[in-house]
């Protein structure tokens, strides 16, 4: 049986981060640079399809300069909303603007061993355990492919991590991790023979495609025609800017969101003048270069503000949003992981992002943690209550249930206290047992997030993939390294 | 009178100012001042202090960069008159740098060469999307004492073990050492593959550099 999924719906709980003044400024900034400073398309494939449609194409440079008229018509054709289908139907999820979906994170390329504690680089293994836990929990919506199974050829690396996450959960598989024709052609093949042909897949895309732009204003030309082959398939696709003040962006938010807004939305509008109508998202994961190192943080102020705001322009252009959240720069699940992946989380739900990556990586979205993973969870269940705000009505007001106990007395013996305790919130790794308690075995939400993954490990059975799709993923990745 | 243009040097350095590094460089030309002095005595000093400050916590890697920049344009003002009187600066080493094969990624990698011609290496960038060979035909060329490979992607991460096997081939190991970087790469990974230093950034990088020439 397929577990139902928990996602945050119509919160009652609002923000004003950008004005309509603002986002109209955002935009055409935006389309002056890329009208006149142009973004890279490393691929002749996507400069082709640009100069088709009157953009001017430098083949040198590989720079497109295309009119703002050419790519607000481009955008207009994406569809607002559209399903990610799941291997279960019942879990798939709507991109419609009305709810938040979380995902694992990815791509980590080390593991703290459940076991042993130690960390380790990933492999394959991992892909498919991390897959195991997300399909039980509830929290979780899809997947990403969370660590890079390193024990697999490069080749075909991202086929055998798919394979992993079908075989055991039933959930939708978003891979940030295909970025070249080939891998791309492959997964379609396995996708299209979980649901049962081509044209199945075009109506319930089990697989969609999230690509990394190459900042600043610049794509990366494998991961475009990944994207185009994904396209015209059928598969949603996205394009992620991670843009990052100081380095790859200017140092002021705006001036980010101008440069990260130019990449995603270019990149948008060439799948839409491929394949007019394809189901496109907007993806970001903006932040700030550490003032120290240039390194990637992973948390601060900034990507919280760059969470909410990122949602606006997503809206304004009328696609869905799969945003970077979580993701603390902390090496371990500690005091800096709870407060980073807390707002993030919150700021990038509030706004109603459609999708949020994504529960489990520690130091910058390198280091995979099960308890990290179970305490996110944790996380986006206490933000999707906080959003469910206050209801204001008779029943909620309790006038009679007040003139009843009066002053002086208790409600817990009240019919009505019965009725909504249930409403509130219930955690499962807060500590909240007297001090006593606590003091004889000094555990805490660590032990217990570890154990709880130890214990879904051990006795979670995901729905089986059939064995006979399952051996021909197989004969699908084989082909695919025996022309390697 | 070389004092104070001396001090404007430092300053220059100092404020990351381009521009008047440039000027500043040109007039000691001008005014027949030996350029290597004016190298050590009047920019040196400023790419000390902004050392210090960094490493104080009261000046932040654009600073760092925009001092490099500075130097770096002062130095190709000074560097012709150096070597028509026949004196050298004393570099730290000479580094070849770059982004293996199948990967763009370039910010980091860039910001290692920065930082460490700003800090008195010779570096050769070879830019992103390198052929293995590449690493191994400049090293030799230039007689490198290091070579330093990035790599984003732990598909591309495989390159770095292909330029230290290609360095083998050559027959330049272990005279060159290597030094890797880039998100995905670890301490476990250096020492899986051989090589001899890795850094998370930039400023670590240095380190290793330094460390890696006994400096």
């Amino acid at each position: 049986m397929a577990g139902k999924i928990k996602s945050v719906a119509n919160p009652r709980v609002s923000l004003n981060i950008l004005s309509d003044q603002d986002v109209r400024r955002i935009h055409t900034a935006t389309l002056d640079v890329i009208e006149n400073v142009g973004v890279r398309f490393p691929s002749h494939k996507a400069l082709d399809i640009w100069e088709a449609h009157g953009a001017r194409v430098d083949r040198q440079t590989m720079v497109v300069k295309a009119s703002g008229q050419l790519v607000e018509a481009a955008l207009k054709k994406a569809p607002p909303a559209y399903a990610l289908a799941a291997r279960d139907p019942s879990q798939d999820l709507m991109m419609d603007g009305h709810h938040v979906f979380v995902g694992t994170d990815g791509c980590g390329v080390e593991v703290i061993d459940i076991h042993t504690g130690e960390r380790r680089r990933s492999c394959l293994q991992d892909v498919a355990d991390i897959a195991r836990v997300a399909d039980y929990m509830e929290e979780v919506a899809f997947h990403w492919v969370a660590v890079s199974a390193q024990d697999c050829p490069p080749e075909s690396r991202s086929l055998h991590e798919l394979r992993a996450l079908w075989e055991n959960s039933t959930k939708h598989a978003q891979t940030e991790s295909i970025y070249s024709e080939r891998e791309a052609q492959a997964s379609l093949e396995m996708a299209a023979t979980i649901v049962g042909g081509r044209e199945a897949l075009r109506q319930r895309p089990v697989l969609s495609l999230m690509q990394c732009t190459a900042p600043p204003l610049g794509h990366d030309g494998g991961s475009v025609e990944a994207a185009l082959i994904g396209a015209e398939a059928g598969l949603p696709t996205g394009f992620m800017t991670m843009t990052s003040c100081l380095t790859t962006a200017p140092a002021t938010l705006a001036g980010n969101l101008v440069v990260g807004n130019a990449e995603v939305i270019s990149g948008l509008a060439l799948i839409e003048l491929a394949y007019p109508g394809a189901p496109v998202f907007y993806a970001a994961a903006q932040t700030a270069s550490d003032l120290r190192t240039g390194g990637y943080t992973g948390g601060g102020p900034e990507d919280f503000l760059f969470g909410a705001a990122t949602n606006v322009l997503a809206d304004y252009y009328n696609v869905p949003l799969s945003m970077g959240s979580f993701a603390t720069g902390a090496k371990e699940p500690d005091w800096q992981a709870g407060i980073e992946n807390s707002l993030s989380t919150f700021m990038a739900s509030i706004v109603l992002s459609d999708m949020l990556l994504g529960v489990g990586l520690l130091h910058g979205s390198r280091v995979w943690s099960f308890e990290q993973m179970l305490m996110d969870c944790e996380i986006f269940d206490l933000v999707r209550k906080t959003l469910e705000g206050i209801v204001v009505d008779d029943e909620t007001l309790a006038l009679d249930v007040i003139r009843a106990v009066g002053p002086g007395g208790n409600f817990l013996a009240q019919k009505h206290t019965k009725k909504h305790m249930r409403e509130l919130w219930a955690p499962r790794l807060f500590d909240r047992r007297p001090y006593n308690v606590w003091e004889e075995k000094r555990d805490g939400a660590r032990d217990w997030a570890r154990q709880k993954a130890q214990d879904i490990l051990k006795n979670h059975q995901p729905d089986p993939l059939d064995p006979r799709l399952s051996a021909e993923l197989a004969r699908i990745i084989e082909s695919v390294e025996r022309k390697a | 009178m070389s004092e104070e243009l001396f001090n404007a040097m430092r300053q220059s350095i100092i404020d990351g100012e381009v521009e008047q590094a440039d000027a500043l460089a040109r007039k000691a030309l001008e005014q027949n001042v030996d350029p290597l002095d004016a190298v050590n005595q009047g920019f040196v000093p400023g790419v000390n202090y902004v050392g210090e400050q960094f490493a104080a916590g009261d000046m932040f890697l654009p600073d760092l960069v925009l001092a490099g920049e500075a130097m770096k344009a002062a130095v190709a003002v000074l560097e012709p008159e150096m070597q028509k009187r026949g004196l050298a600066r004393r570099m730290l080493g000479k580094v070849v740098l770059g982004t293996v094969k199948g990967d763009i990624h370039e910010i980091g990698k860039t910001l290692v060469a920065t930082m460490l011609s700003a800090s008195g290496f010779q570096v050769f960038d070879l830019g992103v999307d390198v052929p293995i060979v590449k690493f191994a035909d400049k090293a030799r060329e230039v007689n490198a004492d290091i070579v330093g490979v990035s790599a984003l992607l732990t598909t591309t991460m495989v390159g770095q073990k292909a330029v230290i096997e290609a360095l083998e081939d050559m027959g330049l190991r272990p005279r060159v050492k290597v030094m890797i970087g880039g998100a995905p790469v670890t301490r476990s990974w250096q020492e899986e593959i051989g090589a001899e230093g890795y850094s998370e950034d930039a400023i670590g990088a240095v380190a290793v550099a330094k460390r890696l020439m006994g400096a």
